[in-house]
């Protein structure tokens, strides 16, 4: 009789199992390179920029034709001044216009889609209105740059701005429909898929025994979702929303598209010109590169860590809400 | 006892019970509107795709290359198909090995670390992405614009979504069935591979078609990793630029031409067609899909 062959060290090495779990390093391997590599190459402009970098109004890449001069360790642009308050404010009002039109349409869609669409055809027609998350950011930029723009700049904002104007942000020029509302408006149609889809899955999660509770006492069937189906998911609401936060704060193309890129200036109303951070990345980077002292392209990169560290706080926090409920969505088309 | 405090005195009370009836019809209006305004939305954006797209794909759309402002779209095409499918067979890999450790070695720490991490991937911005491949890739590297940083960084993105989606499938596969093929002697290699992954297929695959679907209609983090190119690839990985449809979507709908503008609408109704047919497919292979049951 052959013994048995006595694993050793080299065979528990090389067993099946180190292999996968060195091959399924990858997500922590480049999520580890990308922000080392990052924060190194935005090191000097973090230096040079201070805190002022989040407080400042101004992008000034300085006069490029003159020779960068000496300033401590570095070679800068004179008049070299970066500040991003401006676009830090713009990522964070097109969030809060998205979010503000994107709840209540999406919870109030995901509870049409559960308690009103019979079975059969439930799939089917919630599975056409999360299409809206499969539908390319750059594909929503030329709708709306085509068809909003002009309907909303010259028909609907006027409108607003006129009818509205007794509220605060609503008065004032109505600009040429780019801007900050047009923005948020297309941001909200991106994010709404995800609130639905995770809120109706909730809904239809809910133990039966509680909506028959509910009905026992008398309430009617609405009053059964609004009283006490939604308050028993709302943590579930609360999580999907923070997640589409964090997909609106990093949006670019459409934004890029529709929001007028407007620079150094706070938005002075709600249709005001504005641009973003992901949206300024995009645009910046060719005028960037002609900064000899490196400095500006630098500071992009101060602008895409500030905007990853947002983001991944925000999803961070939704992911922990949303695990803790057991309410956790695979991860689905954008 | 005053008839206020009888417990049927509320439902009895005809302004009161108006008042009820008014909320919940209002109510049920208000959930119906907004279903109906995602509905129109989806519907008036795949009207403006489609009839602007269709009136501007002309056969020469798929048998020339662009030139300047007009000319067709094959080197876009041609594009956005190399760099897709490249970052396919860089994020399958990868992301089926990570996905299948974190599902069957749940419990481990390892797994814990690339659960979260992985998540935590899946929030960077694409902007950022794109934006550290540039740094890494085309400047740190040297490599510049070309298909070989486009694709790693279109990976990256989809690295993630394979990861969870496998993982997921993989849940959803009977512990029964795994205990049936350790009871016959399979080792953690046979039983995985051979028994738990061909069950969770389906899954996996839907994972695998999203990660496609993605990339088809990525842009942001293409700017500065492809860069863009009138001509077809010269099958160089490095050093050479490459086009891409939702670049020619970009940028040209601002330019004033009619001719540039039909290139832009072409590509949009080719991007969204791409988009929403792997959707579907994915949903299709998903729904055909009966886990095994013991």
């Amino acid at each position: 009789m052959t013994p048995l062959r006595r694993r050793g060290p080299l065979d528990r090495a090389l067993s099946f199992r180190t292999g996968l779990a060195l091959a399924a390093g990858a997500p922590p391997a480049v999520l580890t390179v990308l922000l080392v590599f990052l924060t190194a190459y935005a090191w000097p402009a973090i230096g040079f920029n201070g805190p002022g970098f989040l407080s400042g109004l101004d992008w000034n890449t300085g006069n490029l034709y003159l020779d960068p001069v000496r300033q401590g360790a570095l070679m800068v642009q004179p008049g070299a001044h970066y500040g991003i308050l401006d676009l830090i404010v713009g990522t964070l009002a097109s969030t809060l216009v998205a979010v503000a039109l994107a709840l209540p349409v999406g919870v109030a869609a995901a509870v049409f889609l559960a308690e009103a669409v019979p079975g059969t055809i439930r799939t089917f027609v919630s599975f056409f209105v999360e299409l809206l998350a499969a539908i390319p950011s750059v594909v929503y930029g030329l709708w709306g740059v085509v068809v909003l723009i002009p309907l909303l700049g010259r028909w609907v904002f006027p409108v607003m701005a006129s009818r509205l104007g007794w509220l605060p942000f609503f008065n004032g020029e109505p600009g040429s429909g780019y801007g900050l509302l047009t923005a948020g408006l297309v941001l909200s149609l991106m994010i709404v898929p995800l609130i639905t889809a995770t809120v109706r899955d909730a809904i239809l999660a809910q133990p039966a025994a509680l909506r028959e509770s509910a009905v026992a006492l008398g309430a009617t069937r609405f009053e059964t979702v609004w009283k006490v189906v939604l308050p028993g998911i709302n943590r579930v609401t609360v999580g999907a929303t923070i997640l589409a936060t964090g997909r609106a704060l990093g949006e670019t193309m459409a934004v890029l598209m529709v929001s007028g890129n407007a620079q150094g200036a706070l938005p002075g109303n709600i249709y005001s010109p504005i641009s973003t951070m992901a949206a300024f990345i995009a645009s910046q980077l060719d005028s960037a590169l002609g900064d000899p002292s490196g400095l500006a392209v630098e500071s992009l990169a101060e602008i895409a860590i500030v905007l990853a560290a947002m983001s991944l706080i925000v999803n961070t926090l939704a992911r922990l809400l949303l695990a803790a409920v057991g309410a956790l969505r695979p991860a689905g088309a954008r | 006892m005053s008839p206020a405090a009888r417990p049927d005195a509320r439902q009895r009370s005809p302004l009161l019970r108006w008042w009820r009836r008014l909320g919940t019809s209002a109510g049920w209006a208000a959930t119906g509107l907004a279903f109906l305004a995602l509905a129109a939305a989806m519907l008036w954006i795949l009207q403006v795709v489609v009839v602007r797209g269709a009136g501007a794909l002309t056969p020469s759309i798929f048998t020339g290359v662009t030139q300047g402002n007009g000319g067709g779209l094959l080197n876009a095409i041609e594009g956005t198909a190399v760099t897709s499918l490249g970052a396919l067979l860089l994020a399958v890999p990868c992301g089926l090995a990570a996905g299948i450790y974190v599902a069957e070695y749940r419990h481990s720490g390892w797994a814990a670390v690339i659960r979260f991490l992985s998540d935590i991937l899946v929030g960077v911005p694409s902007i950022v992405m794109g934006y550290a491949g540039y740094v890494m890739m085309v400047v740190g590297l040297g490599w510049h614009f070309s298909v070989a940083a486009a694709a790693i960084t279109l990976a990256v993105i989809a690295l993630p979504y394979i990861c969870r989606t496998t993982e997921l499938a993989l849940r959803q596969v009977s512990m029964r069935l795994r205990e049936a093929g350790y009871a016959l002697g399979g080792a953690d290699a046979a039983v995985i591979l051979r028994i738990a992954l061909p069950s969770a297929l389906p899954g996996v695959l839907t994972g695998i078609l999203l990660a496609l679907s993605i990339s088809v209609g990525e842009t942001a983090p293409l700017l500065y990793t492809a860069g863009w190119s009138d001509y077809l690839w010269n099958g160089q990985l490095t050093n050479a630029p490459i086009g891409y449809l939702t670049y020619a979507i970009w940028t040209f709908i601002n330019e004033p031409s009619v001719q540039a503008n039909r290139l832009a609408y072409a590509a949009a109704l080719l991007v969204t067609g791409i988009v929403l047919v792997i959707n579907i497919a994915a949903r299709l292979v998903l729904r055909g899909a009966q886990p095994a049951r013991v």
